[in-house]
């Protein structure tokens, strides 16, 4: 035991007797660390899971806002960057050094093409007033939550930067003044959502106390027709009850958080791929050594397939 | 410097131990602090009514007049009267007071006057209940978080576990030297934010103009930082949770570190069910904490983003939830409690068995049942919310899964017993500390029961006996396997033994102290006596006194101990390699174990196979006898030659 090997890898550490068992304790350590990001992203998919359960209607009214064609690109964008990752590592196995340096390169510009398309998603909905915060959120500034026109007249002024009077008839058709918003941001063809026949639905009102885990919830006689859709027709502004209506500022709220987390993620993927990209530029890696873009690799699948996640979760469920 | 740089587990262990003792002493401090200004409301308030009586009294008195003790008991407690009211009352008392004794000098009061001054006097009053109630509300917290986040969940995986884990494993440090120096400094980390919190609330207590150069500083939401009161005070809630959310960090990096060297780094002959307990214990709370910190993390991260960007998860106005800050707080802070139990159990059944000279009984069963432990540990955090208005079909299932922990707690102490029974028992140190351990685990366990029963729970529910349950399970299991394990491997950790006799009385008083401050609160609980309250009225008095008093046993003993381990490593002998005579890995090599631990890894048998030690007096120590070495180990280190 402990015999020095004659062929002494300089990058075994002490501890270990074999390059092997080094790297499948980097490789098992790496998978448990996995682990915890999930279980953090858990977490936000669990609050998801139970603010969509108590207000399904709020969330399909305000998944509309959100840009499916820029978050299909970016859904894109990400795979791509998977797969130049995955075919890095495999040329870090084999020595392919100049393979290597363009794959990771590929990479970091998948990552920079995903946080810029993020960055004009954002923009656009801080233009919008859809944004976290009660102090920021047009939906709680009394005058432009409680009046539909002066809400159409935020949408409008966030597109154009030019304040609309808007007409009076344009209270009766927001639904159409949206999907015009959405044709500016060619999002064409923005599919409809349902709502419930009945739209005053006896879902409980937020702000008589906790809702949803409590028992109050799912004792209304009302909340099992609420769920039957029998009818589909297009959801508008006035279908919600003015608590929807506060609650409208829910769905974005889960929405910057959950993307954010996963854009911080990104960004440190990043910041890894960039210190890769370097240490592949001096020749470090190779077919004995490759346990760091092996990792990377990993962290950033995992970044990806939480996005997989995200993407349906929040752009594309009706 | 070369320890603040340092790769090796054993120094990384030795300055876990260093910083969490200093937090300890820390939350210890706020533990008294709460204890004697318990003991003493009744007299402060008192002193505060005498006070302002005595210059109420000054204006009555300034005419050289008696005024008679009734009228002054109207003035001082006017109950619903207007002030016009009062007077009449007051001079109808004045009068009949004339009237019985013609020589008395009675007063004609100034009633204007008297108003003023007694309305400032209860101003004054209500301001100091407020700084008192400030005090007890910050040193609760505290208390609370500092001895949770910073001492019980570390102490033993961190310091311990950092020390014996590769010893244990035959291995020559954990898998990533590196991550567990990190995971120290993440915690060295964390523990500033709290320290920041507490300095600035305790020096704005002492110096209340400071709040008006640094802001507010302090925490007063208890440690649960439940919403919507914690995004709504005004202490330091972020600061605070960002500590913990750093804090979580760091138990994650030790834990994946755990996971990865029992996975990487055994040795080819020890088998899963060949390794000590406690492997199997750090390995059942390495898998807690990968799977629960980041729960906490994430809500951490929505708590502050609540009380920064008022987002609205768990703020009811703007369709939030409170409730799910408390599910997803329990989720984490459940298993948290067996984070702190599980390692614990681990040390008391290494110490259980060596000093009872036997083979533990049932040892797949004890590890088994850690693993049971951290399943089922996810299962039940519901029955901490019991009150909460969550619906009666999830407080029947949780409290029903909460009772099914008691199985696998009940294996391990029953296996402990039957490992005792015909042992041939010798009682150092360690081992009181881990029959200790078994007592205050059973009392804890077994009122534990009472607390998951849920008729039950709602009249003990946030009474002391809330308060009582836990520190017999999260204190007492863990302060007393922690001094256990301490006891055990002190004499590995640095090579020096101390002194047995002052450590028995160190645990005698630990021990008495710790039972007489916690057990009276179970009666003073089911009493009703609300926790979290600076006062209470007179008819609990005298179990607060019986409390506090055995908190300074407690703190006195504590102390001893200190002074036993500095004793030890200014005067103490000489440790031999073996003190006690155990077979896990650790033993085999010299104490302190060199750089990379072992000249020979030591080839893994049962490690709960005594027969080949014998007592060698010239040393003091057990030496391997060769000759009665079992064929299998010989066979091993033929092979290795």
């Amino acid at each position: 035991m402990n015999k020095v090997d004659e062929h002494h890898d300089p990058h075994l550490a002490h501890h270990f007797d074999t390059p092997v068992q080094q790297y499948s304790s980097a490789k098992v350590g790496m998978w448990v660390f996995l682990a915890t990001e999930i279980l953090m992203f858990g977490g936000l998919f669990c609050a998801y899971a139970v603010y969509r359960g108590t207000h399904p209607e709020v969330f399909l009214y305000a998944n509309h806002f959100l840009d499916t064609n820029l978050g299909a690109i970016n859904t894109v964008v990400l795979l791509t960057s998977s797969l130049t990752m995955a075919w890095a590592v495999r040329a870090a196995q084999l020595g392919q050094q100049k393979l290597l340096v363009g794959l990771l390169f590929l990479t970091l510009l998948g990552g920079f093409g995903f946080m810029g398309i993020k960055t004009i998603e954002y923009t656009s909905k801080y233009k919008h007033g859809l944004w976290v915060g009660t102090e920021n959120a047009f939906y709680y500034k009394s005058d432009s939550f409680t009046n539909p026109e002066k809400l159409v007249g935020a949408v409008e002024y966030g597109e154009s930067h030019n304040a609309v009077t808007p007409s009076t008839e344009s209270t009766d058709s927001l639904s159409e003044q949206i999907k015009d918003v959405a044709q500016n941001d060619e999002q064409v063809n923005q599919p409809q959502a349902v709502l419930p026949t009945d739209a005053q639905t006896n879902i409980p009102e937020a702000n008589q106390g906790p809702v949803g885990l409590s028992t109050q919830f799912g004792r209304n006689e009302g909340d099992a027709a609420a769920y039957n859709y029998p009818e589909k027709k297009p959801l508008t502004y006035e279908d919600l009850t003015p608590q929807q209506r506060t609650l409208v500022s829910q769905f974005f709220q889960i929405y910057f958080l959950m993307t954010g987390l996963h854009g911080i993620h990104v960004l440190v993927g990043m910041a890894l791929i960039f210190w890769l990209l370097i240490r592949s530029m001096l020749g470090t890696f190779g077919p004995k050594y490759f346990v760091p873009v092996d990792l990377v690799g990993l962290y950033w699948h995992i970044v990806d397939l939480i996005w997989i996640f995200l993407f349906p979760l929040l752009y594309l469920i009706h | 410097m070369s320890w603040l740089f340092t790769l090796d587990h054993k120094r990384i262990g030795i300055l876990y131990m260093i910083a969490v003792l200093t937090f300890f002493l820390v939350g210890g401090i706020f533990a008294i602090v709460l204890r004697v200004m318990l003991a003493l409301p009744i007299a402060d308030a008192g002193n505060q009514m005498g006070m302002e009586m005595n210059d109420t009294r000054a204006i009555v008195h300034s005419q050289n007049a008696t005024v008679p003790d009734e009228a002054l008991n109207l003035i001082f407690n006017p109950g619903q009267r207007t002030p016009e009211e009062l007077q009449t009352d007051v001079e109808a008392v004045l009068t009949d007071t004339a009237a019985k004794n013609p020589n008395a000098n009675v007063p004609i009061v100034d009633y204007a006057q008297l108003n003023e001054a007694r309305t400032a006097a209860a101003g004054n009053y209500a301001t100091k209940l407020n700084n008192h109630n400030t005090l007890y509300n910050q040193s609760f917290t505290l208390h609370g978080a500092v001895m949770v986040f910073l001492f019980i969940i570390p102490a033993i995986p961190a310091i311990i576990g950092n020390f014996v884990l590769p010893l244990m494993l035959g291995a020559k440090d954990v898998a990533f030297p590196r991550l567990n120096l990190a995971s120290w400094y993440c915690y060295m980390g964390g523990a500033i934010f709290f320290i920041w919190v507490l300095g600035k609330g305790i020096m704005n207590y002492i110096v209340p103009t400071l709040e008006r150069v640094w802001g507010g500083g302090g925490l007063d939401t208890g440690w649960t930082f439940y919403t919507p009161y914690s995004t709504e005070t005004n202490t330091a809630v972020v600061a605070a949770t960002g500590g913990a959310f750093i804090l979580g960090f760091s138990s994650i990096l030790t834990a994946v570190n755990f996971i990865a060297s029992i996975h990487m780094l055994r040795p080819k002959n020890m088998t899963w069910f060949r390794m000590p307990l406690m492997l199997w214990a750090l390995y059942a709370t390495a898998v807690i904490q990968i799977l629960a910190t980041p729960v906490l993390a994430i809500t951490l991260l929505l708590l502050i983003a609540e009380r920064v960007l008022h987002v609205g998860i768990f703020d009811p106005a703007l369709g939030g939830d409170p409730i799910l800050y408390q599910h997803f707080f329990w989720f984490y802070s459940h298993p948290a409690v067996y984070i702190m139990i599980l390692p614990a159990m681990g040390i008391v059944s290494e110490v259980i068995s060596v000093f009872s000279r036997k083979h533990i009984f049932g040892y797949a069963f004890i590890a088994c049942s850690s693993m049971a432990i951290a399943i089922l540990g996810f299962l039940v955090w519901g029955h901490h919310m019991f009150t909460s208005g969550q619906s009666e079909l999830l407080n029947a299932v949780f409290s029903i899964i909460t009772m099914l922990v008691a199985i696998p707690s009940a294996i391990k102490v029953f296996n402990w017993l039957t490992t005792m029974y015909n042992g041939s028992i010798r009682l150092d140190s360690p081992m009181l500390y881990a029959l200790g351990f078994i007592w205050l685990f059973t009392i804890g366990g077994l009122t534990g029961i009472y607390c998951a029963t849920l008729a039950v729970n709602i009249h003990i529910h946030d009474t002391y006996f809330i308060v009582a349950h836990f520190h017999y399970v999260m204190v007492g299991s863990t302060l007393f396997a922690f001094l256990a394990g301490m006891h055990y491997w002190w004499p590995k950790m640095f090579g020096k033994m101390y002194s047995e006799r002052w450590a028995q009385i160190g645990w005698f008083l630990v021990f008495v102290g710790f039972n007489v401050t916690f057990f009276i609160q179970f009666i003073m609980g089911a009493l009703g006596m609300p926790r979290r309250y600076a006062t209470y009225i007179d008819k609990y008095q005298i179990y607060h006194h019986i409390s506090t008093g055995g908190s300074l046993i407690l703190t006195v003993g504590l102390f001893l101990v200190l002074f036993v381990w500095i004793h030890s490593l200014l005067r103490g002998k000489q440790a031999p390699a073996n003190p006690w005579g155990a077979n896990s890995l650790e033993w085999h090599t010299v104490s302190p174990p060199p750089h990379a631990n072992f000249d020979h890894a030591p080839p893994a048998t049962d490690p709960y196979d005594y027969s080949h030690w014998r007592w060698k007096p010239e040393i003091e120590g057990y030496i391997l006898d060769e000759a009665s070495e079992p064929e299998e180990r010989q066979a091993m280190a033929h092979n290795d030659s």
